[in-house]
């Protein structure tokens, strides 16, 4: 680096203590912390969206029940799901992108720190604008799919779908640049030897998740854009009576979404690809055929939107099309799970709890994916459109799978991550709750679907039948919080007051680069790059005479002439200019036409934030230390 | 750059220079550049077949032949199509550290970029005083968004190529070293290559009968 002046304190051999200051926070493009500052902003979500489910939960709980209001229901269903899937899960899968690959790969950390950090900013500012909109206008109340025209400014006046849209567009852009980051990262930081198919399952499903965001989240962008300039200039895309067609909107919507659903459950499926050959001693069976199968996944994930539009009435030959996309999605889905099953197979398992939370997550996965492939038949699917067999359905797939896999990966990588184990005990506990609430909660639902009742609905009649099945489902979510709840207090305990047992360097006896250094990695990573020669480098050292990779071995010292990049101010300004320069459009927003007055009001302030971000740019490219 | 961590790993005898090594070899800046213009080519598709899906479908006028000057517009585009060979230029002599011919191709890019948005800032003016409005009808809604965004990327291409050839003549960036002006072209490239599919659907089709 030429500017070398400001990185002598970041030089690697500087062993300081560890700078728990606020300004150290604010400022890091460290990959590990921004890795912890999304894990535990996706567990703050995470318990606010729960509590957005209990509430539904509760006004369910008996027939015309008066608990919430129905306007206060739909806020509740809209932020439950938005939550849910932009603000825990995706984060919660970005904390251990953050965290794992640049480990798993041998790297000090990823291509671009500071945009790393700028992703973080601009997802924190994204997530509290979205929640922010309880303070002016109520919650957004459109559902997470927002389908138009019931959320242009005529049938939804008012600000709340504003903040949706444009919370949603900001929470794109910062998924959009951690993508470009990570592909940059796997593709081109690989430590010697690294060749592709050594890399790790996780970075491989990270990987192919990279992709999927930045091709899908284009697209809704757009269908976003469109939307707001129905609702704030008065353009015609959604409004039928001028011409325009709300199914544009489902088709941009479902385009990003159902892509969407494999950048949800890829990483916990990378995650437990690596968990499962820990737990039973072995290597992961097929492993070229996991990947593989997760690149498929990831190809047909772009072709199979519109079977959440069967009912929409596309006709015969497109409803066939994509009925047999959807199937076809279904075999290299099935064939992960043949391989996790035949990876414990014959194996001697050690029944820890991340292993249990993995072998959870098979066995929930797959119910969750045979009601799934159910829907792929369209005469089938317009019976179960928008019923309770369908909330039966992704809840099983994104509780029982997404969720129930992450929650294995923080257990297992918890320990690298802090250098304490998280409690056991509390761990075992956490899981009954979680494995007995997630089958109480939501296989009643697909009794009710069967039955006919129908999702979104604030309340049922009495004598319906729907009575029990709900009682259960409301009993059900009530263990899952409480399960949920203690693992975010022992994190919470071991976090940030000490508590937990010391871990080693490797815990687990696992096979990969992550677990050759210390825990908690220093700085810098690793003393010395690792040069690999298998894809289970540490298992092959520590088990089969394969070559030294391990840090106690091929280096003693911290490494003296590793420069990390310094701390950096201008991600968090940038990543306030550019979140305001979003939220400016609230003020000419919302009415349905063009309002002269306020945009002139809008664009000042608007250019005044451009200007704050084309000074942050510069500021970030003065700072770069490695000019171009 | 610091001296290498030389280091050989097991194994191997060369010096393993870690802040150079690339796994592929690409720079970190260009693999990363190609990933969002992979990624913005989905965001002009979006737009491109939102404006096909309503091709034809305005209730009420002014109709694309109603507006359209196909003169105008194709020299606005050809201007912008030379601009790349400008651009081209301007790699090429950077690389080779002809300073003096590479500002002069970066302005003369950035100049033919400028033109092309002042035609379009010109034909919006003409259109909008024909009667086309953003909200009139759909064809409105539709041409206005995609080509003002395609606008606004030119513009900002022609911001960035005068931020560069400023950064070019101060000295920050180099064209013998590093990428900065190769990465300015790739994004040129891929705006006059998005315009070339833009002015094909949404211009020259209407001609097509």
């Amino acid at each position: 680096m030429s500017t070398a002046a400001t990185n002598v304190a970041h030089h690697a051999d500087v062993e300081h203590e560890e700078d728990n200051s606020l300004t150290s926070w604010l400022t890091t493009v460290d990959h590990k912390r921004i890795g912890k500052l999304y894990m535990f902003s996706a567990l703050f979500f995470f318990a606010l969206g729960g509590l957005e489910a209990l509430l539904i939960r509760l006004q369910l709980m008996w027939p015309e029940n008066h608990f919430i209001s129905a306007q206060t229901y739909n806020e509740m269903f809209t932020m439950h799901a938005t939550t849910m899937i932009f603000l825990s899960i995706m984060p919660l899968s970005a904390a251990f992108f953050n965290f794992l690959i640049p480990l798993q790969i041998g790297a000090r950390d990823v291509a671009f720190p500071r945009l790393n950090a700028l992703s973080y900013w601009l997802f924190l500012f994204g997530a509290l604008f979205l929640n922010f909109s309880f303070f002016f206008s109520g919650l957004p109340d459109g559902g997470w799919f927002g389908y138009a025209n019931m959320t242009l400014a005529k049938y939804s006046p008012g600000h709340s779908i504003d903040f949706w849209i444009l919370g949603l567009a900001i929470l794109g852009n910062s998924s959009m640049m951690a993508g470009f980051n990570f592909i940059t990262t796997i593709l081109n930081l690989r430590t010697p030897g690294m060749t592709m198919f050594r890399m790790p399952i996780f970075t491989w499903m990270s990987l192919v998740v990279q992709f999927l965001i930045v091709m899908s989240f284009p697209m809704i962008t757009v269908g976003l854009l469109l939307m707001l300039f129905d609702r704030s200039f008065g353009t015609n895309f959604y409004f039928p009576p001028n011409g325009g067609d709300p199914l544009l909107w489902q088709h941009l919507f479902w385009l990003f979404g159902h892509p969407e659903v494999y950048i949800l459950i890829l990483p916990a499926m990378g995650i437990v690809s690596e968990i499962l050959p820990v737990a039973a001693r072995k290597p992961l069976f097929g492993a070229p055929f996991v990947i593989f199968s997760g690149i498929m996944i990831g190809f047909v994930g772009f072709g199979v939107w519109s079977h959440h539009m069967f009912t929409t009435g596309l006709g015969p030959v497109a409803d066939a099309a994509f009925s047999t996309t959807t199937m076809l999605i279904a075999v290299p889905t099935a064939v992960k799970i043949f391989n996790w099953i035949a990876t414990l197979w014959g194996g001697k398992i050690r029944f820890t709890v991340p292993a249990v939370f993995a072998i959870t997550f098979v066995f929930l996965f797959t119910i969750g994916g045979l009601s799934g492939v159910m829907h792929a038949s369209p005469p089938v699917d317009l019976q179960q459109q928008d019923s309770y067999f369908i909330v039966a359905h992704f809840h099983y797939v994104l509780v029982g799978g997404a969720f129930t896999g992450l929650m294995s990966g923080v257990y297992f990588y918890w320990p690298k991550m802090f250098g304490r184990y998280l409690d056991e005990r509390a761990g075992w506990i956490s899981w009954v709750l979680l494995f007995i609430g997630i089958n109480l909660t939501f296989f009643p639902m697909h009794f009710l679907g069967a039955m006919g009742m129908p999702r979104r609905t604030w309340q049922y009649p009495v004598g319906a039948g729907y009575d029990m099945w709900n009682m259960v489902a409301t009993v059900g979510s009530w263990f899952i919080a409480v399960g949920f709840l203690v693992t975010l207090a022992s994190a919470v305990a071991n976090a940030f007051f000490g508590k937990g047992k010391k871990a080693p360097a490797d815990p687990w006896d696992a096979a990969t680069l992550e677990w050759s250094i210390a825990s908690p990695p220093p700085h810098y990573n690793f003393k010395k790059l690792p040069t690999v020669a298998s894809d289970r480098p540490y298992w092959d050292e520590k088990h089969e005479g394969g070559p030294a990779v391990s840090q106690e071995v091929i280096a003693v010292d911290a490494p003296s002439h590793v420069e990390m990049p310094p701390p950096s101010w201008w991600p968090l300004g940038q990543a306030l200019f550019q979140g305001g320069f979003f939220a400016a459009f609230l003020i000419g927003g919302g009415t349905g036409q063009f309002d002269a007055d306020r945009f002139m009001i809008q664009l000042p302030i608007q250019l005044l934030l451009a200007a704050g971000m084309l000074y942050c740019m510069f500021g970030w490219i003065r700072e770069d230390a490695r000019p171009r | 750059m610091s001296a290498a961590s030389a280091s050989s790993g097991a194994g191997h005898d060369e010096v393993f220079d870690e802040h150079h090594w690339r796994s592929l070899g690409v720079d970190n800046v260009k693999l990363a550049f190609w990933t969002f213009l992979g990624s913005d080519c989905f965001f002009f598709a979006s737009l491109i077949g939102t404006y096909m899906y309503y091709r034809g479908q305005s209730l009420v006028g002014p109709y694309p032949l109603d507006v359209f000057s196909v003169e105008v517009t194709s020299i606005s585009t050809f201007v912008l199509l030379m601009s790349s060979f400008t651009m081209a230029l301007a790699v090429l002599f950077s690389k080779t550290n002809r300073r003096g011919a590479t500002v002069a191709m970066l302005l003369a890019t950035a100049a033919m970029g400028a033109t092309f948005v002042a035609f379009q800032m010109y034909e919006f003016a003409h259109f909008f005083h024909e009667g086309l409005t953003l909200q009139g009808n759909l064809f409105g809604s539709t041409f206005y968004t995609l080509t003002g965004f395609h606008g606004t990327h030119v513009a900002l291409g022609v911001l960035w190529l005068l931020a560069s050839t400023f950064w070019y003549v101060k000295g920050w960036i180099r064209g013998d070293e590093g990428i900065a002006i190769e990465v300015a072209g790739l994004y040129w490239h891929f705006v006059d290559i998005v315009w070339i599919v833009i002015f094909t659907v949404v211009y020259l089709m209407e001609f097509v009968r």
